[in-house]
């Protein structure tokens, strides 16, 4: 039988959105109050899906301790009440929450091996969010 | 094809143990969980339905008759229980928020007549949930 195990985690970061690609004014047009040079921050919140056949001796997909372990360590720490424009994944990346939502995707894809990554979905705030599935499809 | 989702709320009870583990095992995998007296939590349940919106009553399905499915199938089996001593499915499987998305669905499938069940969604926690969407 396989299920879907869906977890919620929680961490807060600032960012700027400014490309170097771009002259001052388009930076303007383009992130609006975003492209502040002093940054501003999100509560953001994370939600990681794996699924996986239920084994019949633990009734799990994978055991949560393994999960909330892999992401606290391995997400979580890396950035929370972190400045997003200081880390290496953004050097030269805007620090969108579509590209963040693809950096988490591919740490869990490469590092977490306990469960098959569905998507994940990043919330910004209570009224965007974005999923990313390394270009599968989404299941509804 | 129109998809329509009822949610309904219960509690319960569990704890997590195999016995064909030892009980440092079982200690070891299950954690907190395992403590044999059971703990609770309050469950959310999803259940989406699909299907084709009748011309006649403008609905895919009567909600009416999926709540009542829903409180006779699952709620009044699994609210204000102890899911590990009074639910049969669970005597012999661990009542993990994957196996009751799973008993749940087999409880409603012979049940539901006019709606095609597409998903069950059970939060264990607001942080936590799981989807089943039958045998694939």
């Amino acid at each position: 039988m396989k299920a879907y195990l869906t977890r919620r985690y929680r961490f807060s970061a600032s960012h700027r959105l400014h490309s170097d690609g771009m002259s001052d004014t388009e930076n303007s047009i383009t992130y609006g109050k975003c492209n502040n040079p002093y940054g501003h921050g999100h509560n953001y919140t994370l939600e990681v899906t794996v699924s996986g056949h239920v084994e019949p001796e633990t009734g799990m997909v994978c055991n949560l301790v393994d999960l909330d372990g892999f992401v606290e360590r391995e997400v979580l720490e890396i950035f929370d009440h972190q400045n997003l424009n200081t880390l290496a994944q953004f050097s030269e990346l805007v620090p969108t929450t579509e590209n963040l939502s693809t950096a988490i995707y591919d740490i869990l894809q490469r590092g977490f091996s306990k469960a098959h990554l569905e998507k994940v979905r990043l919330e910004e705030t209570m009224m965007n969010s974005f999923e990313y599935a390394g270009g599968g499809e989404i299941r509804r | 094809m129109l998809y329509l989702t009822r949610k309904a709320e219960f509690s319960a009870s569990h704890y997590y143990h195999n016995p064909k583990f030892t009980p440092e095992e079982n200690q070891r995998i299950f954690g907190k969980c395992n403590n044999p007296n059971g703990h609770g939590h309050n469950y959310t349940l999803e259940v989406t339905v699909k299907g084709e919106v009748d011309p006649r009553s403008g609905f895919v399905v009567d909600l009416k008759d999926l709540k009542e499915v829903l409180n006779r199938e699952v709620l009044d089996a699994m609210d204000h229980r102890f899911l590990n001593k009074e639910v049969p499915e669970f005597f012999d499987r661990i009542p993990t928020t994957e196996n009751l998305a799973i008993s749940i669905w087999q409880r409603l499938v012979p049940k539901l007549q006019a709606a095609h069940l597409h998903r069950v969604r059970v939060y264990e926690t607001p942080d936590l949930f799981v989807d089943f969407y039958g045998e694939e």
